[in-house]
């Protein structure tokens, strides 16, 4: 059996197509700043450690750190826009997946506060603590524990929503989180949040003051070619990935239309591929010049697949819909006749 | 009712949104909206003197700010999204399609306040030279008069869930907002953000300055100034706000009853008002005019009370609501008011897509021949009572029966006392289901009594679909096939 509930009886404040393109362009601007985030949190503790040994890659680490708490508040408030227009164009969907997760669902807010505060703790003490650097890093790791968890609980919201005939079989956040294709989209996700914030590092030394590059110790090349290998290697580890997503995720919703547009996103990000690996090869004034061409082609990739991922849960949902709206108008029409009745 | 019913059998599900509202209040308030004008002005000052020390001091509380505004500020807002989505998902989904525009408007200028306070924050120590200063401090007014935006959008909707006023006919943003509650809530809320943020600012100076005691003198007395100004507006438009209440409330239920509580609640409130007020009057007052004598601890004590008063004022704006969440529109247990015809008529029951099966636990000993008079029971204490009520947890439905009937607990007495319940108690919506459903709800209840078993929500037993709803489900077989004809 599917449930079929009603809708909430009050029109959309805007015409569909309008909260589509909010939602779906306001969300990939989120999950950047969040891909930065869990990123740049990611690498702050891998070259602590390797800071351990060498402290030019310590100092690095730190300027890495810096960036953190900015995209993190930055990803919070960009957040904002895509939960409100989930929450109106979803709100059957989303609000069931939300109660049948309910208690991790509530858990995201004292877990990202405690994510947070450790970020800024460890930014603020990162000299305060220059003694105790094992413990230093134990605070970082700890953070970046929370990042690689919490969206774990979104996107098992977000793939739960999607399947109304699973959800009676739900019994809490962990039997969501085992529903098929969550761990898969998961890997998916956090490989762009490293391959991402590889660009990020590229393009925060790629032209940064000499004196900035100096106080670290390590030349411009080197942080260039280890920002465009992290770029790379989780880039080339999606080819395998991506088509596990979309060969897990249940058929109803896999038209042709969406394997399209995914495969047209997977096809453009090859000649940026290729625009890495002769970056990787270049030297001198010579690197670097490619990369608005290589982040333009990847914009083009994170739409398509941003649009592909929307496109199939049209698709997906889109019989469900039709039966929501049917049973809710005859609800309403139920609503004004005992109204009527029940007139004096 | 149509959503799986997340359910906190222990603290209720009210609690977790209050916890979750009232820190966003309190730091909403007390450390963005009221405190970083205050900043900017303390920051002004000590550029318009030359002496670095203001500099230090505006710094030092902005970094507090600034860390708890963007971790738990920030989150809490957030929170109160993600608990009303699984608290009361009817009312949160209708005030999103109503208010889509205004809570999107708010995001605009959040996005822009964040920006502009990390970009304030951050440059702080960056910007030293003069134009640069003058321009930084521009940047914290502009961040305050941000924060001031947010939150008067979302006063706007604060107030149209006590009283819609015209939206009730007009259904349009324009008339949501200019419901007859906003302003006075403006007025009230704008100088009690100032204040607050004049206390916190105290107890923080006082906090800052230890080191050097002739400055501290000084810093304390300029510091106190602020509350001493924004104290008396508070004053005045708490004493406006309070005044609208009573036609707010008269226009949701005008029975006696509820008037006389209510009475009893203003007069509660004012007496609240005017002492939490002359204690911050007296402190600020006395930090002007002699610094010494004000321990921080006094500080620390005004800063509760102040958050007393905002608490008292929170609890009164939900009293105020009762029995609806959203004023005529829908009652605090989601259904909406043009909903009880039709469910009076057919009962709850037929029109609700998901049930809640005994647990194990729960049928354990109970006799087969009331299996299914129990789990309609429970399906309705669901759908009609778990979002305000715990089974014996906080305000647990059990132990208001208890303290009524005490011993005497019959199936007829409760559905009798249900039935005519919300003209006793004019804050409760009345039982939305028919005879039958009131009969189940009621031996549920006994049961309740008798085993002390908790009722786990949807997060942990999961749902069922209900047989009996009337085209609320169908065969996954039909719709494939549906789906196929397509």
């Amino acid at each position: 059996m599917i449930p079929i509930p009603k809708d909430v009886p009050l029109a959309l404040p805007a015409p569909e197509p309008l909260l589509v393109v909010l939602l779906v362009a306001f969300f990939l601007l989120h999950i950047v700043f969040v891909n930065l985030m869990i990123g740049g949190a990611l690498l702050t503790v891998v070259y602590q450690i390797r800071g351990l040994k060498d402290v030019r890659f310590d100092r690095l680490a730190h300027v890495i750190a810096d960036t953190v708490t900015v995209n993190k508040s930055l990803a919070v408030v960009l957040g904002v826009g895509p939960l409100l227009a989930i929450n109106t164009l979803y709100t059957v969907y989303f609000y069931t997946a939300n109660a049948l997760t309910g208690e991790m669902w509530l858990s995201i807010v004292p877990l990202v506060i405690a994510a947070f505060l450790l970020t800024y703790l460890h930014k603020f003490r990162w000299h305060a603590m220059a003694s105790h650097r094992r413990w230093h890093i134990a605070i970082a790791a700890l953070a970046a524990a929370l990042f690689l968890f919490i969206p774990l609980i979104f996107l098992t919201n977000i793939n739960l929503m999607l399947f109304p005939a699973r959800w009676t079989e739900v019994r809490g956040f962990w039997s969501a989180l085992l529903l098929p294709n969550v761990l898969p989209r998961y890997v998916h996700f956090i490989l762009a949040s490293i391959a991402l914030t590889g660009l990020f590092i590229v393009w925060l030394f790629r032209r940064a003051p000499d004196a900035k590059i100096q106080a670290i110790g390590v030349d411009r090349e080197t942080l260039v070619r280890s920002g465009y290998r992290w770029a790379l290697i989780p880039t080339l580890a999606q080819f395998v990935v991506g088509p596990t997503v979309l060969l897990t995720v249940p058929g109803d919703g896999r038209t042709g239309q969406v394997i399209a547009v995914i495969l047209a996103g997977a096809v453009i990000a090859l000649p940026a591929i290729w625009l890495i690996v002769l970056e990787l090869r270049s030297h001198g004034t010579a690197l670097g010049r490619r990369f608005w061409p290589i982040v333009s082609l990847l914009t083009i990739t994170v739409l398509c697949m941003g649009s592909g991922r929307h496109l199939y849960r049209e698709a997906t949902l889109a019989p469900h819909q039709a039966e929501v709206r049917a049973l809710t108008d005859r609800y309403m029409q139920a609503v004004d006749q005992a109204a009527h009745e029940a007139r004096p | 009712m149509d959503f799986p019913l997340f359910h906190a059998d222990l603290i209720g599900n009210r609690a977790i949104i209050a916890v979750v509202a009232t820190l966003h209040v309190l730091i909403n308030h007390g450390l963005a909206v009221g405190m970083v004008p205050l900043v900017a002005t303390i920051e002004w000052h000590g550029q318009r003197t030359g002496d670095k020390r203001w500099d230090d001091l505006a710094y030092k509380i902005m970094l507090v700010s600034f860390i708890i505004t963007t971790t738990i500020g920030a989150l809490t807002g957030v929170g109160i999204w993600l608990c009303a989505s699984l608290i009361n998902p009817y009312a949160i989904g209708s005030l999103i399609r109503v208010f889509f525009w205004a809570w999107f408007t708010e995001w605009l200028v959040f996005i822009s306040e964040v920006s502009l306070i990390v970009v304030y924050f951050l440059t702080w120590r960056k910007w030293m030279t003069p134009a640069l200063k003058r321009r930084h401090i521009r940047f914290g007014f502009a961040v305050g008069g941000f924060s001031w935006v947010t939150m008067a959008i979302i006063v706007a909707i604060l107030a149209f869930m006590m009283d819609p006023g015209s939206w009730l006919t007009e259904r349009t943003l324009f008339s949501g907002v200019t419901n007859p509650i906003y302003l006075p809530q403006l007025a009230f809320r704008t100088p009690l953000a100032l204040s607050m943020a004049g206390i916190v600012a105290a107890f923080l100076t006082a906090c800052f300055t230890r080191r050097d005691r002739a400055f501290q003198q000084e810093a304390l007395r300029a510091v106190n100034l602020w509350p001493l100004f924004w104290v008396p507006l508070t004053l005045a438009g708490g004493w406006w706000y309070a005044s609208v209440i009573p036609e707010a409330m008269q226009a949701n239920v005008g029975t006696a009853l509820l008037t006389m509580e209510f009475e009893q609640w203003q007069t509660q409130l004012l007496e609240g008002v005017v002492a939490t007020a002359l204690i911050l009057y007296l402190i600020s007052q006395l930090g002007v005019l002699r610094p010494r004598w004000v321990p921080r601890i006094a500080y620390f004590a005004a800063l509760l009370a102040v958050i007393g008063l905002t608490g008292q004022f929170e609890r009164v704006r939900e009293f105020i609501r009762k029995p609806f969440v959203i004023g005529q529109y829908m009652y605090a247990n989601g259904i909406r008011v043009g909903d009880y015809p039709l469910l009076k008529r057919d009962g709850l029951l037929r029109h609700s897509t998901y049930v809640y099966p005994l647990t194990e636990n729960e049928l354990s000993g109970v006799l087969p021949d009331r299996l299914d008079r129990l789990a309609d029971g429970k399906t309705v204490f669901m759908v009609a009572c778990s979002r305000c009520h715990t089974s014996n947890g906080v305000n647990s439905v059990v132990a208001r029966f208890e303290a009524m009937f005490e011993g005497t607990w019959e199936p007829k007495l409760l559905a009798d006392y249900i039935t005519n319940m919300h003209d006793v108690r004019p804050y409760m919506p009345p039982f939305p289901g028919n005879d039958a459903e009131l009969l189940a709800l009621s031996d549920y209840l006994i049961q309740l009594r008798t085993t002390r078993q908790p009722v786990e929500g949807a997060q942990e037993v999961g749902v069922a679909i209900n047989p009996r709803a009337v085209d609320a489900a169908r065969s996954a077989q039909a719709l494939l096939s549906e789906r196929g004809q397509r």
